[in-house]
């Protein structure tokens, strides 16, 4: 029962990580207001939002596995507090800095209509901290580095996103940027 | 009563989800913005929806990245009365 959650809780850290990474690159990409060839803005909006839940239900797996597995030596204390782990508490601690900046993240996404843009939008920037934050988790704390598959999801992972953040910060990033700088079609 | 959807100009930004979910009231112009079908003056922000298109208008309002649509209700048009400077 130990080994099925210490290797579930690997598993589900990688499931999750994949998943950020495609949040992240759909959430740029509605940033855009794009559609993306088949799928209508407003699909992308909720594939943004559906993949980030499904990858916070990933994470929450993840956790959740590796508290009950003996290998993690994970404390309920580790999920709120970071840096006091006792495996290698730099790295654990950023997967915690991670988690909680995720939960801020999907409750004030599910409650945007409650609490205004200003709001939500102040708290969703933080993603962009969260996904560099839960790759240094992942490649500092995660015993699977050695892996080729998963050196090969990370650089991949990195590359994407990389590009996106440069896409996104392009003078012709948004779709009615060419219209708006003035020039009409 | 009938529907209106508002569009709250100030927060607008022109993304375009409104026109899509409802191709038939909003049309989009060239800088992205909606702009109600067959509409002028108040109508283009106080824009009438019609039964068939409100649960479409209740999704634009709800999936609006600016939170800049809203729905509200009010007497048809020729029993309302407009305070000037409105």
């Amino acid at each position: 029962m130990d080994e099925a959650m210490w290797a579930f809780g690997r598993v589900s850290g990688f499931v999750s990580l994949a998943l950020f990474t495609g949040s992240v690159l759909l959430g740029i990409l509605n940033r855009s207001g794009r559609p993306l060839m088949v799928l209508p803005r407003f699909s992308i909006s909720i594939l943004h939002r559906n993949i980030a839940l499904l990858a916070t239900v990933f994470l929450g797996l993840h956790v959740g596995s590796l508290l009950l597995d003996s290998f993690a030596k994970l404390n309920p204390v580790d999920i709120v507090v970071p840096f006091l782990g006792s495996f290698q508490p730099f790295w654990q601690g950023l997967g915690t800095v991670a988690l909680d900046l995720v939960l801020a993240v999907v409750v004030t996404g599910l409650l945007r209509h409650r609490i205004g843009q200003r709001s939500f939008k102040a708290v969703h920037w933080l993603s962009y901290g969260v996904w560099p934050v839960a790759m240094a988790h992942a490649l500092g704390n995660g015993t699977d580095v050695s892996s080729g598959w998963f050196l090969l999801l990370a650089a991949v992972s990195a590359v994407a996103v990389a590009a996106a953040l440069l896409w996104r910060l392009s003078p012709s990033f948004l779709e009615t940027s060419h219209a708006r700088q003035g020039n009409l079609p | 009563m009938k529907t209106y959807l508002h569009i709250d100009w100030t927060s607008c930004d022109g993304r375009g989800l409104c026109t899509e979910l409802l191709p038939g009231v909003l049309d989009r112009d060239d800088w992205g913005y909606p702009v109600a079908r067959g509409k002028a003056g108040w109508e283009r922000t106080d824009v009438p929806v019609r039964d068939a298109d409100r649960e479409a208008a209740q999704e634009a309002v709800f999936l609006c990245p600016k939170l800049a649509l809203s729905l509200f209700e009010r007497p048809g048009p020729e029993q309302e009365k407009r305070t000037p400077g409105r």
